[in-house]
């Protein structure tokens, strides 16, 4: 079957940072009078940075989800990774209509079940027995249908024994058993799942796993599946979404996405490569190699603040568009920003052409411009002001040690205390 | 199989229609109202003693302290109704409207939690509350019926007549009124939580301004500047159509009824509006 069970279609979900609550009301004001007394566009929602918890953004608005397209075919279980806060908890939330996207629309077939997180509409008060009709019901089934599982949720949840228990009793492990077997046995056509096996014993999520695999493969329903458990996501899935700060990174195979995620999380030095398959980008650009290189060619990652420091891009460009911008954000520990560059930042007859096919391009970070300490290359590949095809978190890294500050200020702060994001030198003269 | 033309099960917009009361989703849910319905009743009295019994010591309490308070010591009329009967009425009817109503403007925040993981009609949790509160009520009619036949037995002047069946009228102004007025707090509190504060404060309120502890008679004299407030309070018709009907004894209009039950239907129309545009993202507010 090869039916089409979801359809995101250019989902984007702005959240007010800071305090809530405080100034919401003048904010409520201006967007009224705006919006339907002047009748132009929401002030709010043109403003918002990205998502990116490690920045300190300057605005109050953040897009936590930016244009999100994708579609889920019936039957398949898809998986969602991404680093915490990039926003797969969000997409999840909208799909189970917990809250609305601010942009975009979702289009689905069948009943839509989630289960966020085990354990919630459990009145502890009530008995085992009594939670199983509550839970049951407030996830949309009827009182016929659960009377009809009953015995199986009981048996897969493996607490007979406390079935006329109030659950404040049940430890917490069978709370988390008895609100998956509920969920499980649910048939809803679409199931979503969202950190749901990080918890209970190793034999409980063996028997988890098993039934989420047969609730795909023998039922034919469809499974969204958030999870950092990428053993759990790799034996699960067919095909997994990589998001980043908002927006969809990557989005193929599950073999493929759990590689890249698992090379962003143990940095490489001085040089990345992706084979044809695993490469990141989309069918405009695919981005194959990241090198770090000094004056002769050489990868390095080691380098002195004297000397320039070379950053290649190795990529191919399958259509040859004019909007197409790659560059990167080069960043320092604490997360800063030093300076975006792109390829056609410069005069028009400088820029690099691009053609069809594979393209090397590079560029040279000057020296006597870094103080000491350690960087990070941020790869940028977008289509100007349409969309982002690459938009990610530091992938490479290098070494400066300074060796251009040769007056005793510098080395009297032992280099690195010296305060400033820059070790730039600039020349003081007398006023004649 | 075409896929091109299909009709969607679901549709997720940034925004919904203007007023849309989905009667046929709540209807598909009905068993969760059930379930809420039960839930609420059934741990009320959950680890107590006495149980159920609670039900009929709260009303049967304050009718006591009523009766010593207003009765003995203020020496408040009541119109010939003797006081125990006279208290319950009002008890009976005021619970049902102060509690449901402080319950249901608690919606978002009570359950939040759930509201924040799954989907399901949000208005079942205020009509739980609501009807969870009809329930009480009329557990609670009981006591009333039982001190009403002893006194009717023991030959108080107590003459009921045809207007008593308008209870189940009085019944529902009462229910529309609670979960109209309930849902429009709910919606507003869960961004401006300053009116968590003034709901309280404005039942405690509210009941003078409605004729519970008091006849509507006595609003004559040196009283008579209160009577255009407590008349446009649409409590007031409910409060003594029930006195007129089963005791004898208070003032019934057509139009007064009338008000309250245009009143009721008004806010609930408004309630819904709010709740409708509320409901759909009150997670990135609350």
């Amino acid at each position: 079957m090869s039916d089409t069970a979801i359809v995101f279609e250019n989902i984007s979900k702005q959240y007010r940072l800071g305090n809530i609550g405080t100034g919401t009301l003048s904010h409520d004001l201006k967007r009224w009078w705006t919006v339907s007394v002047r009748g132009k566009e929401d002030p709010y929602l043109q403003i918002g940075q990205t998502n990116d918890r490690s920045t300190l953004g300057t605005s109050d608005y953040v897009w936590a989800l930016r244009s999100i397209d994708f579609e889920v075919k019936q039957g398949e279980v898809l998986g969602i990774i991404g680093k915490n806060g990039a926003g797969k908890s969000t997409l999840l939330k909208i799909l189970s209509r917990v809250t609305t996207p601010t942009t975009g629309k979702i289009t689905a077939h069948g009943r839509i079940a989630s289960l966020l997180e085990v354990g919630t509409g459990f009145h502890p008060e009530m008995t085992g027995r009594e939670n199983i009709y509550m839970n049951g019901s407030i996830m949309g089934m009827t009182k016929t249908e659960i009377r009809r599982k009953f015995d199986e949720i009981v048996d897969f949840a493996g607490v007979e024994r406390y079935i006329e228990t109030p659950v404040k009793r049940y430890s917490s492990g069978m709370l988390v058993r008895l609100g998956f077997a509920i969920a499980a046995h649910l048939e809803p056509e679409i199931l979503v799942l969202d950190e749901v096996l990080a918890v209970g014993d190793a034999e409980f999520q063996k028997k988890a796993l098993g039934k989420v695999q047969n609730v795909s493969s023998v039922e034919g329903r469809t499974v969204l599946f958030v999870s950092h458990n990428m053993q759990a996501i790799s034996t699960l899935c067919t095909r997994v979404i990589l998001i980043d700060k908002g927006y969809i990174l990557q989005d193929d195979e599950t073999s493929k996405v759990v590689r890249n995620y698992l090379m962003f999380e143990t940095m490489k030095n001085g040089s990345i490569e992706w084979s044809k398959e695993d490469a990141l980008g989309d069918t405009t650009i695919k981005l194959r190699a990241i090198k770090i290189l000094d004056q002769d060619n050489n990868i390095r990652n080691h380098f002195f603040s004297k000397s320039k420091i070379r950053v290649q891009f190795d990529f191919e460009i399958y259509t040859l568009d004019k909007s197409l911008v790659v560059g990167f954000d080069l960043t320092n520990e604490d997360g800063i920003v030093i300076f975006r560059s792109y390829h056609n930042d410069s005069d028009k007859k400088e820029w690099p052409e691009f053609k069809t096919g594979k393209n090397s391009i590079y560029c040279d970070i000057p020296g006597e411009l870094l103080r000491e300490g350690t960087y990070y290359i941020c790869p940028k590949i977008s289509l100007h002001a349409i969309k982002w095809i690459i938009n990610s978190d530091p992938l490479l890294s290098f070494d400066v040690e300074l060796n251009h500050g040769l007056s005793p200020l510098w080395t009297f702060y032992n280099k690195s205390n010296r305060p400033g994001v820059l070790a730039l030198i600039v020349p003081w003269k007398n006023v004649n | 199989m075409s896929t091109t033309n299909k009709s969607w099960d679901l549709v997720i917009k940034p925004h919904g229609k203007f007023f849309s009361l989905n009667l046929k989703e709540i209807w598909q849910y009905r068993d969760l109202l059930e379930m809420y319905i039960k839930r609420d009743i059934v741990t009320f009295y959950k680890q107590t003693i006495l149980g159920p019994i609670w039900f009929f010591i709260q009303p049967i309490f304050t009718t006591i302290v009523f009766m010593f308070v207003f009765g003995g010591l203020a020496h408040i009329p009541t119109d010939g109704i003797p006081q125990p009967l006279f208290y319950l009425s009002g008890i009976t009817l005021w619970n049902y409207f102060s509690e449901s109503l402080t319950k249901t403007a608690d919606t978002f925040f009570t359950n939040q939690a759930i509201f924040g993981k799954v989907y399901f009609p949000r208005l079942i949790a205020p009509l739980s509350v609501t009807i969870t509160g009809l329930i009480k009520m009329f557990i609670q009619f009981l006591v009333f019926i039982l001190v009403y036949i002893y006194f009717i037995a023991s030959g108080k002047h107590i003459s009921p007549n045809i207007y008593a069946l308008l209870l189940p009228v009085l019944i529902i102004i009462l229910a529309f009124l609670t979960l109209g007025f309930g849902i429009i707090i709910s919606s507003m509190t869960t961004k401006y939580r300053d009116l968590k504060f003034l709901i309280t404060f404005v039942i405690q309120l509210w009941m003078y301004a409605t004729p519970v502890i008091y006849p509507l008679s006595v609003m004559v004299g040196s009283n008579k500047k209160y009577m255009l407030l407590i008349q446009s309070n649409p409590l007031t018709s409910v409060m003594e159509t029930f006195k007129f009907g089963f005791l004898g004894q208070g003032t019934f209009s057509w139009l007064a009824l009338g008000y309250s039950f245009l009143f009721s239907i008004i806010v609930l129309i408004i309630g819904i509006v709010i709740f409708n545009k509320v409901e759909r993202s009150f997670m990135d507010v609350i």
